[in-house]
């Protein structure tokens, strides 16, 4: 318990932007149309997507003779990537038929 | 960090939440997704060429072809798919993203010669990072394969609950006694992975029917949460609030869905939708005789009518009826008779999934209506045309308190003067549960495929 205090005492800054961004989460989603349930959710994925970019440092961190850590990092940005492209494009390809219905 | 670097986080973060904004509005919700993408892509390239790290020539190759390859089975998968493989496909990213961190988190671990030293914030970090990253990675896959029919039954484990519970708050107390004795164990690391795996395919295993959807946008709030936790660990500002958005704004969307179904998201994780006795009891009640009708006699029954409402359902999208369906109801409009369709909120398989599928096909916006604004006008249809939906249209959700989908939200349809029921056969729905609709007096049976059905009714339309 004494080490969380200490943590959140000396990450102040990331503690109040946790927080922050939770709000702004929920802010941001309310009252969306039933319509576009789907396609929000798709985005939303592709943004948890984010997580390469912790993949990307692990490889500029890890030395080149580690294989271990460097096939996982591998690993890890190609499914990352995957995550990112992946729920982008078919984000888009819902949403294009919203766009020509008139 | 250099100070551009933290610019170009700062900046994406902010299409981030642009991009979420702009996505929730049908006029710009296009434009939102790009603009996100956009800010991901800033922030990728950024993170891997600012840096004042000596970085060996490599390394970046491994990188590049990394983000080619998966690029590029991203992109093909995404635009390879049917629109209906829509919902199962988001579930099989969201696993990835999961896997993603989770194996960042055994990077950390394993790459940490002092755990035994190394701050207990630090530890639990990547500790959580495993375990919810391992549980989105195959929970996402066991709801990716009860979605695509190749994980078919409802798996029932007596008193699962419980057993879930006691297994989570095992590895939650395994992860403390790891991080209080600072024990550094690859196979303990690698017991904890496992747990968090099974974890992931005992949660979401026993949660069938409709719940399905609920289950995947709170699984994707989690890879989120997974995301933002490995951002702490490397105090990456893009990365934390990136996931804290998608954390915090899946969870409004999870509990969107579970309104649509009148269900609290208790009772989607720990109730026993689908599963309980009082179901199989139902099946056993005598419903009557149902009534079969033919192409030839629902077109007369149409052509002569002058309201009808269209209830699309999963049949519908399974069998590629779309564009069909479209063709009759341009091919009704033009013989004057007024045709609408009714869209339940978790129609298909995910909330918004037919206005998806029909707007494919070009269906005029305006005639869709929602549940609230239709239900009343039930009253004035002469026909409903059911097309592979069941228990969206269920009266057991009002009149049984024994059917376990009682209490959800549905379409009227028997306050309308006839009801035409297309389906391939009597079997049960999503949910598991017979229809008494099906036996009510008002009611005839089309049997067949949604497309051949609809293909057969739209031709007898027009000999008229």
């Amino acid at each position: 318990m004494n080490e969380l205090i200490e943590f959140i005492n000396n990450n102040l800054q990331i503690t109040y932007i946790l927080i922050l961004a939770i709000f702004v989460g929920i802010e941001v989603i309310k009252s969306i149309p039933a319509v576009l349930h789907t396609p929000l959710m798709s985005g939303a994925n592709a943004l948890s997507g984010v997580v390469i970019v912790g993949a990307i440092l692990v490889m500029l961190h890890s030395n080149p003779e580690d294989y271990v850590a460097l096939t996982l990092g591998f690993i890890a940005v190609v499914l990352g990537v995957l995550n990112v492209v992946g729920g982008f494009a078919v984000t888009d390809r819902m949403l294009q038929m919203f766009k020509k219905k008139k | 960090m250099s100070i551009l670097l933290s610019i170009i986080y700062l900046i994406a973060t902010v299409t981030f939440i642009v991009g979420l904004k702009k996505l929730g509005h049908p006029e710009t919700a296009k434009s939102g997704n790009l603009i996100a993408a956009g800010g991901m892509v800033l922030a990728i390239v950024g993170t891997i060429f600012i840096h004042d790290l000596e970085v060996p020539t490599i390394i970046y190759v491994l990188i590049g072809i990394a983000i080619v390859v998966g690029s590029i089975i991203g992109w093909l998968i995404a635009i390879k798919v049917e629109m209906t493989k829509m919902p199962e496909l988001v579930s099989l990213f969201n696993g990835f993203g999961g896997a993603s961190a989770a194996l960042i988190g055994v990077v950390e671990f394993i790459g940490n010669d002092s755990i035994a030293t190394t701050e207990g914030t630090v530890v639990s970090t990547i500790l959580s990072a495993i375990v919810i990253g391992a549980i989105t990675f195959s929970g996402s896959l066991v709801a990716w394969g009860k979605l695509n029919g190749s994980l078919k039954s409802v798996v029932k484990i007596p008193q699962y609950n419980i057993i879930n519970n006691l297994f989570i708050i095992g590895i939650v107390v395994f992860s403390a006694y790891m991080v209080l004795t600072g024990v550094d164990s690859q196979p303990l690391l690698y017991g904890l992975l496992a747990a968090g795996i099974i974890y992931g395919v005992l949660f979401v295993l026993p949660i069938g029917g409709a719940d399905m959807p609920v289950v995947i946008s709170l699984l994707n709030s989690l890879t989120g949460i997974a995301a933002a936790i490995t951002g702490i660990l490397y105090d990456n500002m893009v990365m934390l609030v990136g996931g804290i958005l998608v954390g915090s704004a899946g969870i409004i969307l999870t509990i969107a869905m579970c309104k649509a179904m009148n269900r609290t998201l208790g009772s989607v994780i720990f109730g026993s939708f689908g599963a309980s006795a009082s179901a199989e009891e139902g099946v056993n009640k005598t419903l009557g005789t149902i009534k079969k009708t033919n192409a030839s006699d629902s077109a007369i029954m149409i052509n002569y009518a002058s309201n009808v409402i269209i209830v699309p359902g999963y049949g519908l999208a399974v069998a590629q009826a779309q564009h069909v369906i479209h063709e009759l109801e341009e091919l009704l409009t033009k013989k004057g008779v007024n045709v609408k369709y009714a869209i339940h909120p978790v129609a298909g398989r995910m909330p918004g999934h037919m206005n998806v599928l029909l707007a494919e096909s070009n269906v005029d916006y305006s005639l869709l209506a929602e549940m609230d604004d239709i239900n009343p006008q039930f009253n004035n249809a002469d026909v409903v045309l059911v097309v592979g939906a069941n228990d969206v249209v269920n009266p057991a959700a009002h009149n049984d308190p024994a059917s376990p989908i009682y209490g959800m939200p549905i379409l009227d349809v028997e306050n309308a003067k006839h009801v035409i029921v297309n389906k391939r056969s009597m079997k049960a729905g999503y949910a598991g549960i017979e229809n008494e609709l099906f036996y009510n007096a008002k009611t005839s049976m089309l049997f067949g495929d949604a497309k051949d059905a609809l293909t057969e009714l739209v031709s007898e339309l027009k000999g008229m």
